[in-house]
C-alpha cells in the first residue's frame, strides 16, 4: 500500500500537472538560493529525482547569524505569553499543511502512517512548548535564602544565538525537538538541515513564514554538514550548538574543540532514533521520542541565569 | 564662470553597477582593508559626544585592534570644534590628523562672520583640517558666487589647514547639480570634495562618488591639479569600501589610492573592516562583542 502510493505521487511530480519545486535557504524570513549555486539530488525511495536542494557554504552560515544576530534583542524583549501565542500559532499552521508534510515524507520513502504519525507528534511537540514561554520563570526562577538585608533572586534570560544541527531522522520532529526549546528561551537560531531528508526542513520554512515568527529568528540552511559544520562551530557570534548523539562523532569533536574560541555551550542529546529504522518507525518509537523531548530541562540548558541583589529595609 | 556639465545617469548607474561586480578576496582584500583603514576618518559628530567618549575614540584611532599588532591606524579622527583641543592633546604625538567640521555644521545656515570665526577658533584649538559645509539654500537659488565666494573665503581661513568641502549631496537634488557643486568647489580652492555631513538620508552612494570623482578628473585633466575625494555617511561595510576603493582606481588611478587624497568619513565603518581583517587572519566569522563600541 505505502509503496504504490509512493511511486503514484513520484511519477505525479513528474507529470505536466505539477511543476517541480526548488527547495531553498529560509534566511531572514526570506527564501534565498545558496551563495554557492551549488545543488545536489534529493532522492526518492525507487532513486527518482525528486528536487534539487541547495549546498550551502560559510557564506549562507554568515548570513544566517548576522540575520540570527540582529533578529535576537526583538525575539528576546517580546513578552513570554507572546511569544507562546507565536509558537503556538505554528502548530496552527503546520496543522493545516498536514498533507503536504504527509506527501513529502511518503516520497522521501515513509509510509503513510509513519507520515502522519510524526507529524501528529510534531504539532503535539509544539503545542507543548508553546505553553512553557510564561512558565520558566514561574517554575524554575527563584527566590533566594541571603544571609544580608537583600531580596536576591534569579531568573532565567536567553543566551543569544544558536546553532541546531539536526539530525538526520527523524528529520521534522528532529529538528523541531532541538528548535522549540530555544524558540521558548528567547534564542534565535541557524538549522543546519537533515542532508538526506531535507524536504520537511525546507517545507517547515514555509510554516514559519506564514505565521507570525519575525523574520530571522528561525533561519535554515540546506547542505553536507562537512560545510556547514566547521564555519557555525568556528563563528564568535553563535552562543551555543545543539545537535544529537547521532552526528559523527569527529563532527562532535570539532564542535566541542572549536567553540573554545568564544566559550560556546555546545549540547548532543541523546540520539532519537536509528537511521536504519525509518522506514519501520513503529508508533511506539515515535511516541517514545516525543515523550522523552517533553522536558523543560531543554529550554533552561539554552538560557543564562541572572541573579538580582535588591538591597531592603526592616 | 562655471559649466553646467549634463550628466548621463543611466550610464553613471551602469558604470557603477558593473564596478560593484568585481571580486576582491584574500590578498588583495587585505590590502585593500588596510588601505581603507589607513584612509579612514574616524568620526563622532553628536550633541552627547562627552570627554569619555573623543578620548575612546582617539585611542581606538591610535590603535584600533590590540589584538592583531600590525594594524595601521587610521588617517584622522573627526570632532566638532570644542572637542579639537583634547583630541589634539591626546594625538599630538602620532601621525593622525585631527579633522574638525566648522562653518555652523550640519546645516550651515548662518552669518559668513559666524562660519569665519567658526573656522578660526577650530585652527586655533590645533585642528589640521576643516570640513566646512556649502550654502545649499544659496546653491539651489542660483546664488553660485555666494557659494564660491564663501568657500573662498574659508580657505583663506583655513590657512594650514586642509579644507574639505562638504557638498551635501543628499539635498542637491541631481546629479547635475553635483557635478556643478564640485567644480565650483574645486574652482574655489577645496582641498577636498566630500559627499555628506552624514547628518542626511541619502548620504554617500555609489553614483554620486563617481560623478564628484569625474570633476576631479576633469580638474587635473586641465590644471593638473590634485583634489581629494572623502565619501561620507552610509558607508557601514568593508564590501561597501572595496567597492569604492575600485572605483576610484578605475575613475582616477592609483595616485589617488592614498590617504593624502582619498579619505572615508565613518564611525561604524571602523570595526566591520576589522571583523573582516581578523575573519580573513583566523578562518573564524567575528562578533561585534569582541570590538569596542566607539
Amino acid at each position: 500500500m505505502a509503496k504504490e502510493q509512493s511511486s503514484d505521487l513520484t511519477s505525479h511530480s513528474n507529470s505536466m500537472n505539477s511543476i517541480p519545486k526548488t527547495y531553498k535557504n529560509y534566511i531572514n524570513g526570506e527564501f534565498s538560493r545558496t551563495e554557492s549555486g551549488r545543488y545536489y539530488s534529493v532522492k526518492a525511495q525507487d532513486g527518482k529525482h525528486i528536487a534539487n536542494v541547495g549546498l550551502s557554504t560559510k557564506k549562507d552560515i554568515r548570513n544566517a547569524v548576522r540575520a540570527a544576530r540582529k533578529a535576537h534583542e526583538f525575539w528576546a524583549n517580546k513578552t513570554a505569553y507572546n511569544r507562546g501565542q507565536i509558537i503556538y500559532r505554528i502548530a496552527e499552521i503546520l496543522c493545516g499543511r498536514r498533507e503536504q508534510f504527509t506527501t513529502e515524507m511518503i516520497l522521501l520513502g515513509y509510509s503513510r502512517e509513519a507520515a502522519e504519525n510524526e507529524i501528529q507528534a510534531c504539532i503535539e511537540l509544539i503545542v507543548y512548548y508553546a505553553g512553557w514561554t510564561d512558565k520558566i520563570a514561574q517554575v524554575f526562577g527563584s527566590v533566594n535564602p541571603v544571609a544580608s538585608k537583600h531580596f536576591n533572586f534569579s531568573r532565567q534570560e536567553p543566551i543569544g544565538v544558536v546553532g541546531i544541527i539536526c539530525p538526520e531522522t527523524p528529520s521534522l520532529l528532529g529538528m523541531l525537538g532541538l528548535l522549540l526549546p530555544n524558540m521558548v528561551a528567547g534564542n534565535s537560531q541557524v538549522i543546519i538541515a537533515s542532508k538526506r531528508y531535507p524536504l520537511p526542513v525546507c517545507t517547515f520554512a514555509e510554516v514559519l513564514a506564514t505565521s507570525d515568527v519575525p523574520p530571522g529568528i528561525v533561519n535554515i540552511v540546506t547542505g553536507s554538514k562537512a560545510d556547514l559544520i566547521p564555519p557555525i562551530s568556528k563563528h564568535m557570534d553563535v552562543n551555543v550548538l545543539v545537535g544529537d548523539t547521532s552526528l559523527d562523532a569527529d563532527f562532535r569533536i570539532m564542535c566541542e574543540l572549536e567553540s573554545a574560541s568564544n566559550m560556546k555551550r555546545v549540547f548532543f542529546w541523546e540520539s532519537f532514533i536509528p537511521l536504519n529504522e525509518l522506514n519501520s518507525t513503529p508508533n511506539e518509537t515515535i511516541a517514545f521520542c516525543l515523550n522523552s523531548l517533553k522536558d523543560p530541562y531543554y529550554i533552561l540548558y539554552v538560557q543564562e541565569v541572572k541573579t538580582t541583589w535588591h538591597p531592603v529595609s526592616e | 564662470m562655471i559649466d553646467r556639465i549634463p550628466i548621463d545617469t543611466v550610464g553613471i548607474q551602469e558604470r557603477v553597477a558593473r564596478i560593484c561586480t568585481r571580486s576582491i578576496k584574500r590578498e588583495s582584500k587585505l590590502k585593500a582593508l588596510d588601505l581603507a583603514l589607513r584612509m579612514m576618518d574616524l568620526t563622532t559628530l553628536e550633541g552627547s559626544d562627552s570627554e569619555g567618549k573623543i578620548r575612546q575614540l582617539c585611542n581606538k584611532a591610535l590603535h584600533p585592534y590590540t589584538e592583531l599588532p600590525n594594524i595601521p591606524s587610521v588617517a584622522a579622527v573627526c570632532v566638532y570644534p570644542n572637542r579639537v583641543a583634547l583630541a589634539n592633546n591626546i594625538l599630538k604625538d602620532s601621525s593622525i590628523s585631527i579633522a574638525s567640521v566648522a562653518t555652523a555644521f550640519p546645516s550651515g545656515m548662518s552669518s559668513l562672520q559666524i562660519k569665519l570665526d567658526d573656522v578660526h577658533y577650530a585652527v586655533s584649538e590645533g585642528a589640521d583640517e576643516i570640513d566646512m559645509v556649502i550654502s545649499r539654500g544659496a546653491f539651489l537659488s542660483g546664488e553660485y558666487a555666494r557659494v564660491y565666494d564663501e568657500i573662498s573665503q574659508i580657505k583663506e581661513a583655513c590657512g594650514n589647514a586642509h579644507l574639505k568641502v562638504i557638498l551635501e549631496t543628499g539635498e542637491l537634488g541631481s546629479l547635475e547639480n553635483i557635478r556643478m557643486a564640485s567644480d565650483l568647489a574645486i574652482k574655489a580652492g577645496a582641498d577636498f570634495i566630500k559627499t555628506s555631513t552624514g547628518k542626511i538620508s541619502p548620504a554617500a552612494t555609489m553614483p554620486v562618488v563617481l560623478v564628484m570623482l569625474q570633476a576631479i578628473r576633469d580638474n587635473y585633466n586641465s590644471t593638473g591639479v590634485k583634489v581629494g575625494m572623502k565619501p561620507a555617511g552610509g558607508i557601514r561595510s568593508s564590501k561597501q569600501a572595496i567597492q569604492y576603493l575600485v572605483l576610484v582606481k578605475e575613475t582616477l588611478g592609483t595616485d589617488w589610492l592614498h590617504p593624502s587624497l582619498f579619505r572615508f568619513g565613518a564611525s561604524s565603518l571602523a570595526n566591520d573592516v576589522l571583523m573582516q581583517w581578523v575573519k580573513e587572519k583566523t578562518g573564524r566569522y567575528q562578533s561585534l562583542n569582541y570590538f569596542s563600541n566607539d
